[in-house]
């Protein structure tokens, strides 16, 4: 039995399910005003439902205190720092909300017809015209509804690129720090992994490259600055090398939160670059979505770009330019969804575009790495450092990693409790154990929405769990004990897998 | 300084000084001269919160939405009633502002969310296990097509010409990158799947058959027989499903559907001019461990309380990597939670109070309209017609209003003169009258 008393207790982990009782409701449905004809007559027996599907009976207010407290029980960008690297959890606008629910957009049927969807589409192509500009790439292609999905959408591209020069390709180069997107993605189109080296300085390892980037190389896909936080240095002598090899040359948006204004992909050679509009551009991430991943790509791949593409046809002698959604693309690789991709996600991005302009975007990507090296230098600090060594001691951009060695080997708490001490001091902790080749890695990406202050406060607070530590480690491996639950047991749920609820097996 | 960020002067000269470098400039350093912009990027001066609204609501005034005509355009996405609560519970920057819920101790919340709404997507589909959400339709068919290929080691797709012409373009688009082939059955004369056609392709090869329910024309497809034939030769049964019709209609996992797929726009979400919204993914009880996306799972804390966790991750990309069973990280957790706010709210006999309301509106449409039916079996919320004139239906349509539906000549060359008219619970007798009125006047107009 649980403590009636206990706030913590009972009551608020039950499901929406377990709260119905036969005979609620929260909706009426509207009065029908055809005849009333039984459905058996207009449905053959075979094809309609014995009974209907479980789902609950609860009144309006139940409904509404449901799920609200349930919100209740998640942290939240609005409420705290979020150093999660390669996340890029900068502030999410609250006019960008407004903007994305304005009828003309929020209502707007996805088949409309493009002379009543004239608005949407000028929005779409005035920001395919932005990224292009950002990643020094000519075409633009919104479809794909993630960065993984952008990914895909970029090695499929590869493909028919080589493809149709007749030189079809069987292997993909991926650097041994790269996201786990990238391998998942390179077999999900058809290639082989080929991991490449990291040098010591953090960098890809040219001579490891050299060695790999053989005729049945398609690409190489990148992340730069990379994983590690580290702009690669070699990136113009890394180009030569993949184009000389015949492959293309592909860049992974998420970190493109450092060098916007400052460097392009397109500059630095690469062939194709997805965004995540959900990281850069701060769409907010929804807990697990949506987001969105264009991609932007030179002139040798734009023939083989996602149908249809947003295009603005100019009338001659100023005519206005009508915007239109163009499916005549022979070569095209096809569809990669529905529709025109994640328009709402557009209508955000394009808000944050403006409200920025260029100069605003440059300002974002100097203070993004202006506060990850502040935030490096607090923990260099004696007391700090010692036990949080950075994984690769250079000028680090928009993120950087540190190694929990130290305090595992002289203190006794791994990265994991340091994560989760934080969670008790209302910090969200970094990426964990990422990348793989750094021991303990903590990942450590600020953004550029927070002030020094709170920048100072997450290293305090860092601090004083090491300290605290030094006097009584079980706290950290303890911790936490201020959330909704505790430390939870995930080989138990990976072991007997309870995927939904149901009647007979509630609350074993 | 910008809005969003908040260095001052004194802020910088401090943490240049704690970095150990003169100016910004210098953390740059690394980065070689010949890749560098060297130049202002070229993108309007930034502007006020207040100039970018204005900019925005005067390109959204130049669309026409659906509360500025009657519309009867489906096809994919359909004009529902959401109800305010949902608006309300959305803007909780509680559920709008977290990231994916890598830290489970302070993501109860929205793990709970993706648990109840597997639960509702398990019940609608009758499918045991469902993951927490994927992008959104077409592209869930195409991971479908990819999961039947880890499955079965075969190289060949069939898909029915009833599955959305979209599905079947991401389909095919995916499937050129994982190596198979998609061939597709063809319709009857009735607007459904030709069981024998279908029958017919399928062979040692075929790694899993596609069908939808009800299919892109609106027939209700008699899919306990379509899936027998389809999994003839062991191939995996793949239905992709409106999940709101489901209400009334027998699960697809109770007619031989193995896994049941779908566009979730209709749960609750925004038409949005196509996303986001959401797509979901269910599957019997042997896809557990390769299904793509995250699932949320129950477990117990160390005090044995009851929570909630992202499970079986050994089938995810930041786990297994190019040994993953999909590439997908972030899907639609906000869509998702909406579809199950929704779910709640029309609850277990709302949900078939509005199914059936469409059912009878529907087939009232397709009477009052009198044109000559595509499709003229069972439909439940849409079906097609053919128009001696479409043009000038359209043009009289528009007079008045209407935006009387999809013209299905650009997927559908065998329906050139078909018109694809939805019908939702926003669509009322007076409308449908209004429509049968304009196809009346517009098919005069032609004879005369």
């Amino acid at each position: 039995m649980s403590d009636p008393l206990d706030p913590r207790a009972g009551e608020d982990t039950i499901t929406i399910f377990e709260r119905s009782r036969e005979g609620r409701r929260a909706f009426v449905a509207p009065k029908c005003d055809v005849p009333e004809v039984p459905v058996d007559e207009l449905l053959p027996r075979s094809a309609v439902r014995e009974r209907p599907a479980e789902l609950p009976e609860v009144s309006e207010p139940e409904l509404v205190r449901h799920y609200t407290t349930l919100s209740s029980k998640n942290f939240h960008l609005d409420e705290g720092f979020y150093p999660l690297g390669s996340c890029t959890m900068k502030h999410n606008p609250k006019l960008h909300e407004r903007v994305a629910a304005l009828p003309g957009h929020a209502r707007l049927h996805p088949l409309q017809d493009s002379a009543y969807a004239q608005g949407a589409l000028e929005l779409m192509w005035r920001l395919q015209s932005a990224l292009a500009e950002i990643a020094g790439l000519p075409h633009v292609s919104l479809q794909p509804s993630a960065g993984s999905h952008g990914e895909l959408a970029g090695l499929l591209l590869s493909r028919a690129y080589h493809e149709d020069r007749g030189e079809p390709r069987t292997k993909v180069l991926t650097p041994d720090t790269a996201h786990g997107t990238n391998p998942a993605t390179v077999t999900m189109a058809g290639y082989e992994v080929v991991k490449v080296g990291t040098a010591p300085d953090g960098g890809v390892d040219l001579d490891d490259l050299r060695a790999k980037a053989d005729a049945d190389v398609a690409c190489l896909m990148l992340t730069n600055p990379n994983t590690l936080g580290l702009f690669d240095r070699n990136i113009e002598e890394i180009e030569r090398i993949v184009h000389d090899a015949g492959a293309t040359l592909y860049y992974d948006g998420a970190n493109l939160n450092a060098v916007m204004g400052i460097a392009r992909p397109g500059d630095m050679g690469f062939d194709i670059v997805h965004f995540n509009l959900h990281k850069t551009f701060t769409q907010p991430h929804g807990g697990g979505g949506p987001g969105a991943g264009p991609i932007a790509v030179s002139d040798r791949i734009e023939p083989f770009l996602p149908s249809p593409q947003v295009v603005r046809r100019s009338e001659g002698d100023g005519a206005e330019p009508r915007f239109d959604l163009d499916y005549d693309r022979p070569k095209s690789i096809g569809r990669m969804r529905g529709f025109q991709g994640n328009f709402g996600v557009f209508v955000r991005t394009y808000a944050y575009i403006r409200s920025l302009g260029g100069d605003g975007l440059e300002q974002a990507s100097q203070v993004a790495v202006l506060n990850a090296n502040y935030v490096k230098a607090r923990l260099a600090e004696e007391g700090v450092g010692e036990y949080l060594p950075i994984a690769f001691d250079r000028t680090c951009m928009h993120e950087f990693v540190v190694s929990g060695r130290g305090a595992k080997e002289r203190l006794g708490i791994k990265t994991l409790d340091i994560a989760k001490r934080l969670l008790d001091h209302r910090i969200h902790p970094p990426t964990v154990y990422f990348p793989l080749l750094v021991e303990e890695a903590l990942m450590i990406e600020p953004t550029e929405t927070e002030t020094k202050e709170r920048l100072d406060h997450f290293a305090d607070v860092i601090r004083a769990i090491l300290e605290e530590a030094r006097e009584d480690p079980e706290i950290a491996t303890g911790a936490p004990y201020t959330t909704p639950v505790r430390r939870l047991d995930e080989a138990r749920a990976a072991k007997r897998p309870v995927v939904r609820w149901r009647p007979d097996r509630a609350d074993e | 300084m910008s809005r969003y960020t908040g260095v001052t002067d004194r802020d910088l000269r401090e943490m240049l000084d704690a970095i150990g470098v003169d100016s910004i400039d210098d953390l740059f350093a690394e980065i070689p001269e010949g890749v560098r912009l060297g130049r202002a990027i070229d993108l309007p001066p930034g502007q006020s919160e207040q100039e970018v609204f204005e900019h925005l609501t005067a390109l959204a005034a130049r669309n026409r939405h659906c509360d500025e005509e009657v519309t009867f355009l489906g096809a994919g996405m359909y004009d529902h009633y959401v109800p305010a609560l949902i608006d309300t519970l959305l803007q909780r920057s509680e559920f709008l502002t977290p990231y994916t819920p890598y830290q489970p101790e302070v993501s109860q919340g929205g793990l709970q969310v993706m648990f109840e709404f597997q639960t509702a997507i398990s019940e609608l589909t009758g499918l045991p296990v469902s993951n927490a959400s994927v992008y959104e339709g077409p592209s869930a068919v195409a991971a479908a097509g990819y999961l039947a290929k880890l499955e079965t080691r075969r190289s060949r797709l069939v898909a029915s010409r009833g599955l959305h012409p979209h599905s079947r373009g991401a389909l095919r688009t995916h499937a050129a990158g994982y190596g198979m082939e998609v061939s597709e059955v063809p319709l009857t004369a009735e607007g459904a799947t030709d069981l024998d056609a279908l029958a017919e392709a399928v062979d040692d090869d075929t790694a899993a058959v596609f069908l939808q329910q009800p299919n892109f024309l609106g027939t209700v497809e008699e899919l306990g027989e379509l899936t027998e034939a389809g999994k003839r030769t062991g191939a995996v049964a793949v239905c992709a499903a409106d999940p709101l019709p489901l209400g009334i209609l027998t699960p697809p996992g109770e007619l031989g559907a193995d896994i049941c797929v779908g566009e979730g726009q209709t749960l609750g979400n925004r038409l949005d001019f196509g996303g986001p919204s959401f797509g979901f993914f269910a599957a019997t009880e042997r896809f557990l461990r390769k299904m793509p996306g995250r699932i949320a799972g129950e477990t117990r804390d160390l005090d044995g309380q009851r929570g909630f966790v992202l499970t079986l991750q050994t089938r995810e990309q930041h786990i297994r990597r190019e040994k993953a069973t999909h590439n997908i990280c972030t899907a639609q957790a906000l869509n998702a939670l909406a579809g199950v706010v929704y779910l709640s709210w029309l609850g277990r006999r709302g949900l078939v109070e509005l199914a059936e309301l469409m059912l009878r509106r529907t087939h009232y449409a397709r009477e009052a309209l009198g044109l000559e039916p595509i499709n003229p079996g069972p439909v439940v919320r849409e079906f097609a017609v053919r128009v001696p004139d479409l043009d000038a239906l359209f043009d009289r349509a528009r007079e008045v209003g209407i935006n009387p539906g999809y013209r299905l000549g650009r997927d559908y060359p065998e329906y050139e003169d078909g018109l694809l008219v939805a019908i939702t619970e926003r669509r009322t007798r007076a409308h449908i009258d209004r429509l049968a009125e304009v196809a009346a006047s517009a098919r005069q107009a032609v004879t005369a």
